[in-house]
């Protein structure tokens, strides 16, 4: 019999493109259900204060208006009197807004009031009559004017283990005594979250005590807790379907109040609620990259080696919630720094909380440590590819502990070769091409291999393909994909005969896809689901045939039809007769991590290499290459991961040269609200992004080898596309984005 | 969106009775810009007329220059043989506007009457003299970095955000109109007007007003012409600021004629009439374009924001002005 070809690393085509492409794939704004009423929220248009009146006569009386909803006369929510309960992310401290609840307005374009027509277009029309009146107090937008009231966030002054706590190894501040010396501001404006897909919800509730909504989230089983707990429900009536997530980048990761209105909506009018939102309200109510500044002091030797490192950030966020994030992580283990200094704090803002943004502190973080990489290099004349191999560490200088793989070594190898670093000159600004000045630079990314529990459920259905489900969602890395290749080679079974269902809270239990954790999550269930099933598979083909009770569970193979050994080909028993026994095929298996964490240091690495040209006379700069090599452990598939890193770096280009959401801090609103005005990269900004994988298991991670790429593949790119506009042209812009106006 | 009327007629008359006895009614061609303020807010007209089917789409060749229909789409003209032989500069113009599929749909006429993006503007919420007298410059002393340094008036200090008319302006066209009272002619130059204390007015037409035509007169620049356009990312952005440069240069590198216009720095597409005259007779190296930009920029005046455009101005002339000698 033919052994079937593996599956693993092999480039297979994502099992739901087909459906992507053709429009047969359904989002959350999309199920159709009967009775449907569509939502439109109203905000508020002053900053802070309180409402005193609101409105909405015109729009009750309006044409085919159901609703409208305020805080004057919202039903009550249980979870809501659950006074500092936060029903959400454990990572923020506080709680979002209670929506509806009260008078009180915390920033602008808050929602005020929901509307619910028969029609969309009635909706719409309606909400524009609802009129707020307000009394507004002072606010604070401007991150920069509330940095002499930055804090240490709640969440460290509590738990003094806590990574937002002060770090320090060797002596506090030691660079300020170093001989050679930098210290410098950095500064990443805010950047919004503009998934293709935009934020939506279709809130059914089908029973006085059972909601099944069809939800825009990153986890189904988070999104369920959250609002089981804000309708005091037990979790199993809560049923969250986000079959398919049209990007989200972690803009998902929160319940955000937009969901708990469409929610309370759909109890109002008795009929299901569909809201999505428009684009201008995916800038003000469900998070962005917060706006951070940050300050790093480095020292060296002349010879290279760094002798201390502070790096310190403030971040905002908002005044209900504390959101923290890991800007200074790589700081603290990149370098073999033996003087090392880290000061996280917080900036509360009058603005929506913030929320993970791929890549997220780490992101904000190296660009400020990578970019000072640069600046000390260009300080010493040693080339800063050579600095960065001078400082390697062999050991994580955070806790001494050894990495579980590294190789970063062999990304910047692959990476020099294919960018050709031996054309950049030590000397900036001295390489032109006609109107144009050539400039070479690099960044590294790092994040932490994270793994969490997760289950799949695994059986044989009749016809004789195997249905797996879990309940993790797949926002685009093409989770469903690769979870088909693994269980493929761990069942020894085409693909094409496997079907791996998710996004769904119902099916068998796990985390949120958030963190670059998922395959090293769902990968090592469905590798043990998969194995489990084919034990069952001869437990229950041993009840009639002697040759499977002997068996061992790697012999077994599945074919067309029946159930064979690969030590026994005449042992057969067709899949009908497996099904027929009683208490069926299906398993789930939990997998969990086991304790690696404990002894090694567990992190994927990346480094990108950038190759800019920027116009001499208009400062206008094109990213003309590069080049992403990941050290990601195993690769599951070739072409989504590559998929990923592509994607990431285009993020990147976006992060280093575009993207900025301004607000007028007189209004408190955003100046930037439409695509005309916020701009992410287009094709032509995109140069032919190369990407190279190391391609080594990581053997503790998990069993499959892997570390999770989609945060790597935006991690440094920023700071390698800045360093490389510093070498096109001896101008060094610490502030992002690097527009024309500052080279100019 | 408001409710509103709408027609469709066949008839230009029949077109411009709708409007001319309506105060809020409004032509409709390829609803590019249109559409996006009626659903913000920014504006509500009660009646529409769809103009699409009046047969003003043509482009072609008359009493020594080009007739450009009204109707026809951004992408046509910028395709057009005749266009691109006679009037290259306004092809890249065209071409560097908005994206294929909005060029695909807005029209010439439609192009010309595009409302400024200043975010004031757009946002009902906050003060702007244009869409709302009387309430303010939102922009004055707010985000100001994509706003005018040239032609401001306390009352607006918002550019206009058309490429195709920084050509147009360059290329002397002259704009035919339509109204309750016939057919006149409009200098280009003389179509959108400065803000003074009037901002809400874009232009000169009066209400009823249909443009017509577009004429653009034959001239030397068939082939060093450049518009630079310099915006924050490679395609599909409004620009910081950019150049139309059209010259005529003889065998020993003379200029004979030159043609200069600015866009993204003034209420209206900025004419640099002094700095052409400066260019005639001088030979087409980058000292005389350096000193043609020094002379273009005179006046300039920056607020908080954009102050880079004073220094960015000149540069994209230089690079304009080389870049069509070249050419």
């Amino acid at each position: 019999m033919k052994t079937p070809e593996k599956q693993i690393g092999a480039p297979m085509d994502r099992v739901d493109g087909r459906l992507k492409v053709t429009g047969a794939a359904t989002y959350s704004a999309e199920y159709e259900l009967p009775g449907i009423t569509y939502a439109v929220l109203v905000g508020s248009t002053i900053t802070k204060g309180r409402i005193t009146g609101i409105d909405s006569k015109a729009a009750e009386r309006a044409p085919g208006v159901l609703a409208v909803i305020t805080h004057f006369n919202s039903p009550k929510v249980p979870g809501f009197d659950t006074a500092g309960k936060d029903p959400s992310q454990p990572a923020t401290v506080g709680g979002p807004i209670k929506i509806f609840h009260d008078d009180k307005i915390r920033f602008n374009d808050q929602p005020i009031a929901i509307v619910v027509a028969d029609t969309l277009e009635r909706a719409r029309f309606a909400a524009r009559l609802v009129k707020g009146q307000y009394a507004p107090e002072k606010h604070q937008t401007n991150l920069e004017a509330s940095k002499p009231q930055a804090f240490l966030p709640t969440s460290a002054k509590k738990n003094p283990k806590n990574p937002m706590n002060d770090y320090q190894r060797g002596k506090t501040d030691a660079y300020k005594a170093g001989a050679i010396k930098l210290e410098q501001d950095y500064v990443i404006p805010t950047e919004v979250h503009h998934p293709m897909e935009l934020q939506a919800i279709t809130a059914h509730w089908e029973a006085p005590d059972r909601l099944t909504i069809y939800d825009k989230t990153q986890g189904t089983m988070a999104t369920r807790r959250d609002f089981a707990k804000e309708w005091g429900l037990p979790e199993e009536n809560v049923k969250v379907i986000a079959t398919f997530v049209g990007g989200a980048f972690g803009n998902a990761l929160h319940s955000w109040p937009h969901e708990s209105a469409a929610i309370m909506a759909a109890k109002v009018v008795n009929r299901p609620v569909k809201l999505m939102l428009t684009r201008e309200q995916m800038f003000t109510m469900v998070g962005y990259r917060p706006y951070t500044w940050q300050k790093i002091g480095m020292s060296a030797t002349a010879d290279g080696k760094i002798t201390a490192i502070t790096h310190e950030s403030i971040g905002q966020t908002s005044s209900y919630e504390e959101f923290t994030e890991s800007t200074l992580a790589q700081t603290r283990m990149m370098y073999q720094s033996p003087n090392l200094t880290t000061r996280y704090r917080l900036a509360s803002l009058d603005i929506g909380s913030p929320i993970w943004m791929r890549g997220p502190g780490e992101a904000t973080g190296a660009f400020a440590l990578e970019s000072a990489m640069d600046e000390m290099a260009h300080q010493l004349g040693i080339d800063p590819l050579e600095f960065r191999l001078r400082n390697y560490t062999d050991t994580d200088p955070e806790n001494g502990k050894p990495w579980s793989t590294k190789f970063l070594k062999e990304c910047y190898q692959l990476g020099a070769d294919r960018i050709g670093w031996n054309k950049r000159q030590l000397k900036p600004g001295s390489v032109r091409d006609g109107d144009w000045q050539v400039g070479y630079g690099m960044g590294v990314g790092t994040f932490g291999a994270h793994r969490g529990a997760a289950t799949v459920g695994a059986q044989l259905l009749p016809n004789g393909t195997v249905l797996l489900q879990c309940a993790t969602t797949d926002i685009g890395p093409g989770t469903g994909t690769v979870m088909t290749q693994i269980a493929a080679d761990t069942l020894g079974m085409d693909p094409q005969k496997i079907r791996f269902e998710l996004g769904n809270s119902s099916f068998p239990k796990a985390g949120t896809q958030g963190g670059s954790s998922t395959v090293n999550s769902v990968g090592p269930a469905t590798q043990q689901a998969c194995l489990a099933l084919k034990d069952k598979l001869r437990q229950l083909a041993a009840v009639g045939s002697a040759a499977f009770a002997s068996a061992k569970k790697e012999d077994i193979i599945l074919t067309d039809g029946y159930l064979t050994l690969a030590s026994n080909s005449t042992a057969r028993v067709p899949y009908a007769e497996l099904l027929k026994q009683a208490g069926g095929t299906a398993v789930a298996v939990e997998a969990k991590p086991d304790g690696a964490g404990q002894k090694y240091s567990m992190y994927s690495f990346s480094v990108h290499f950038a190759e800019v040209l920027v116009h001499v006379l208009t400062g206008e700069v094109r990213v003309s290459k590069l080049v992403s090599c990941a050290d990601a452990g195993t690769i599951i598939n070739e072409k989504t991961a590559a998929n990923q890193m592509k994607g990431g770096a285009v993020g990147g280009i976006g992060m280093a040269l575009m993207e900025h959401a301004i607000i007028d801090d007189r209004y408190g609103r955003y100046i930037t609200k439409d695509f005309a005005d916020y701009h992410v990269p287009v094709n032509a900004d995109s140069p032919d992004i190369q990407v190279a994988f190391v391609n080594q298991p990581d053997p503790y991670v998990n069993a499959l080898g892997t570390k999770g790429i989609g945060e790597i593949a935006t991690i440094g790119v920023a700071p390698a596309i800045a360093n490389a506009v510093f070498n096109a042209t001896g101008k060094r812009v610490r502030e992002l984005p690097i527009t024309p106006d500052k080279l100019v | 969106m408001n409710q509103f009327q709408y027609s469709r007629p066949t008839k230009q008359q029949a077109a411009i009775d709708a409007v001319a006895k309506d105060p809020n009614a409004a032509f409709i061609a390829g609803g590019t810009n249109l559409v996006d303020l009626m659903k913000r807010g920014v504006t509500s007209p009660q009646k529409l007329v769809d103009i699409n089917r009046l047969p003003l789409g043509k482009i072609e060749s008359q009493n020594n220059g080009l007739r450009i229909g009204a109707l026809a789409l951004n992408s046509a003209v910028a395709e057009d043989r005749q266009v691109r032989e006679k009037q290259p500069l306004l092809a890249l113009a065209l071409n560097a506007g908005a994206s294929p599929q909005l060029r695909n749909m807005a029209t010439v006429g439609g192009n010309m009457l595009q409302r400024t993006r200043c975010a004031y503007f757009y946002d009902t919420t906050m003060p702007c003299n244009k869409r709302q007298p009387g309430t303010g410059c939102g922009a004055l002393e707010g985000v100001n970095r994509m706003h005018a340094i040239f032609g401001f008036s306390d009352k607006c200090i918002a550019v206009h955000p058309s490429d195709m008319s920084v050509a147009l302006v360059a290329l002397d066209a002259v704009v035919q109109v339509s109204g309750p009272k016939g057919n006149r002619s409009i200098p280009f130059a003389d179509f959108h007007r400065l803000p003074g204390d009037t901002p809400e007015k874009d232009t000169n037409l009066t209400p009823g007003e249909l443009i017509t035509a577009v004429d653009v007169p034959d001239g030397p620049f068939t082939k060093h012409v450049h518009y630079q356009k310099v915006r924050e990312r490679a395609s599909y952005a409004f620009a910081l600021l950019s150049v139309a440069a059209a010259l005529d240069i003889d065998g020993s590198n003379i200029i004979k004629a030159a043609r200069l216009a600015m866009g993204g720095v003034a209420h209206k597409p900025w004419r640099l009439t002094t700095a052409e005259q400066m260019l005639v007779g001088k030979p087409a190296t980058e000292e005389t374009f350096r000193q043609a930009a020094d002379v273009a920029m005179q006046g300039a005046k920056s607020f908080k924001y954009n102050a880079y455009k004073l220094k960015l101005g000149p540069n994209a002339i230089v690079q304009a002005l080389k870049t069509a000698a070249a050419a």
